[in-house]
């Protein structure tokens, strides 16, 4: 068992334009991709739990030629609104960090 | 298509223009003989000020000098100069700051050529027009959108495709300058209208449009290039300690979209699923395999920014952990007192849903808000935030000198007697006008120029002729 954050080259959020957020988890090699992969503990749902949200609102996608696993999710307040905490998005990644792999 | 017109060249010298790139990577790539230069100018990422105030996220100084020598390398080369989305928004009053600039080092260098100048601001009218019609629909999400929206909006434009490029290039223009633009667009204009094919075209332009942001290690920004040909496009940057790998381009597809697979663009939609990408040296990779499936209705998608409101904004800090252990409820009484004491201020002239107050915790949640998973703090010290969003500033100012006086003495059952309970550093502050997005719709126009007139120049040095578009 260990975290993501330990098996990850990058671990990013950023805004997908100003109403949705994008995660991009990436790693250096095949075999580490393919672990996380196969885990089933890298998925829509458990993306989902670790926002407070429905899987339906998660896109989630496996990018083979990136070595990455990609999620988009909706914006809780749109860029640059009055409630809005995160301009670029850049700081929304953290929680995705301890999900544990085995 | 020209029969000896197997490959076409470009150069890509930045993803900002404002952004800056290394002028030695710059000679390097006007070396290797480039059919046309590109340069994307602004985002919304930098924000909704931007597109409603009419400022430019880069400074004007910076843009200037990215311009200079983008300039100066077309008219030495002979090839065109495209610029999309000029000065950040791509507003009529942004667009017509970088052409000022533009005519500026004209003079100074004693360049001349055609411009073409494209507006990309919606008409309001023509807007509701198309709402009325039906014809302007939410993507997903979205805010409500009416006409009440276009009325208040500061500005809304329009993002445009490839073909007002394409007609602005057909018209003989040398330097073109444009509002707001799709970044590929700027890139697959060319290529699309000399028959490549689109899948290509449009990927590579997508690369293009970060200029290096697509390389192993980017160190700063600098130049990208790429070589289009019939069934592929190779791409390399230009300073030799850059390295393009297959991964990082693959990656590439990523950064800043929802979707890595499936790019959307006013006349279809790239589409990634079946790309191949393959190391040709060791800093330069090959794509092949990416298709472009042509829209059933060409659309254009919209942004707008419309006033908040004037902000005031006050910072404080909390070192007692008898406070700090019951933040959540000393800040909700603390909003009671603030609203009963601007309502004795004001009185009838503003009520509470008039105004936004807002207060973040750094400590606890202030990065993540609603996000956040971690309910127990554990912060010896706490941030705090307040802000308020008024009909003018004068009322924000007010009410920012309102929130500190309460907040300084909010008492708590632990104590008794007279406290001070947050830490300011500095009094408020005075932000001026603050914006909001307020669309996230697109058009369906007739054709796919109509929303996006343009003007022709030939500029001289020292004459100037304007030209029948």
């Amino acid at each position: 068992m260990t975290t993501l954050a330990n098996l990850a080259r990058l671990i990013r959020s950023k805004n997908a334009g100003p109403f949705e957020l994008t995660f991009d988890i990436m790693f250096d090699d095949a075999a580490t991709y393919r672990r996380v992969k196969e885990s089933g503990a890298l998925t829509r749902e458990r993306i989902a739990a670790c926002y407070g949200l429905e899987p339906s609102q998660v896109k989630f996608f496996l990018c083979d030629n990136a070595l990455a696993i990609k999620a988009s999710i909706p914006r809780p307040y749109f860029q640059g609104d009055p409630r809005d905490s995160d301009g670029h998005g850049g700081q929304q990644y953290a929680p995705l960090m301890d999900i544990e792999i085995p | 298509m020209n029969a000896a017109e197997q490959e076409i060249r470009i150069l890509s010298p930045t993803g900002v223009c404002g952004s800056g790139f290394v002028e030695g990577s710059f000679e390097k790539a006007l070396s290797q003989e480039p059919h046309f230069i590109g340069c994307d100018a602004g985002s919304t990422d930098p924000g909704p000020e931007f597109l409603g105030s009419g400022r430019t996220a880069f400074p004007k100084d910076a843009i200037r000098r990215d311009l200079r020598l983008m300039l100066l390398g077309a008219r030495r080369l002979n090839i065109p100069l495209l610029i999309g989305s000029a000065g950040t928004g791509g507003n009529d009053a942004q667009l017509e700051l970088v052409h000022g600039l533009v005519r500026e080092i004209t003079t100074a260098e004693g360049l001349s050529f055609k411009l073409a100048l494209i507006h990309a601001e919606q008409d309001k009218a023509y807007l509701k027009k198309r709402l009325r019609e039906g014809r302007i629909k939410p993507l997903s999400p979205a805010p409500h959108f009416d006409a009440a929206v276009i009325d208040r909006s500061e500005h809304i434009v329009g993002m445009m495709g490839a073909e007002p490029f394409q007609r602005a290039l057909n018209a003989g223009a040398e330097v073109v300058l444009a509002g707001r633009a799709s970044d590929t667009a700027i890139f697959a204009a060319l290529p699309v209208m000399r028959g490549f094919p689109e899948g290509i075209a449009w990927h590579a332009a997508k690369i293009l449009e970060c200029g290096a942001a697509s390389v192993v290690l980017r160190k700063t920004p600098d130049c990208m290039f790429a070589w289009v040909r019939r069934n592929h496009f190779v791409v390399e940057a230009p300073d030799r300690e850059l390295q393009c790998t297959p991964q990082s381009i693959a990656s590439h597809s990523l950064y800043e979209n929802a979707d890595p697979f499936r790019l959307v663009e006013c006349s279809g939609t790239l589409d990634l699923t079946h790309s191949r990408y393959e190391a040709v040296t060791e800093r330069s990779v090959k794509v092949s395999g990416s298709e472009f499936i042509p829209a059933p209705r060409y659309t254009v998608k919209l942004e707008g920014a419309e006033r908040a409101g004037f902000q005031s904004i006050l910072i404080g800090s909390i070192r007692d952990p008898f406070i700090i252990r019951q933040i959540d409820d000393w800040t909700a009484r603390l909003e009671e007192k603030i609203h009963s004491r601007v309502a004795m201020v004001y009185g009838e002239k503003l009520k509470a849903k008039d105004y936004l107050l807002h207060i973040r915790i750094y400590g606890k949640n202030g990065t993540m808000g609603p996000l956040e998973p971690v309910k127990e703090i554990r912060s010896h010290e706490l941030c705090l935030a307040f802000e308020v969003t008024a009909p003018t500033q004068e009322i924000a100012s007010t009410i920012a000198g309102i929130i500190r006086h309460q907040a300084l003495h909010l008492p708590i059952p632990e104590w008794s007697g007279l406290i001070t309970a947050i830490a300011c550093p500095y009094n408020h502050l005075d932000r001026g006008a603050v914006y909001r997005f307020n669309v996230n719709h697109v058009v369906e126009p007739d054709e796919p120029c109509e929303m996006f007139p343009m003007e022709i120049f030939d500029v001289n040095r020292d004459t100037e002729r304007k030209l029948a578009a």
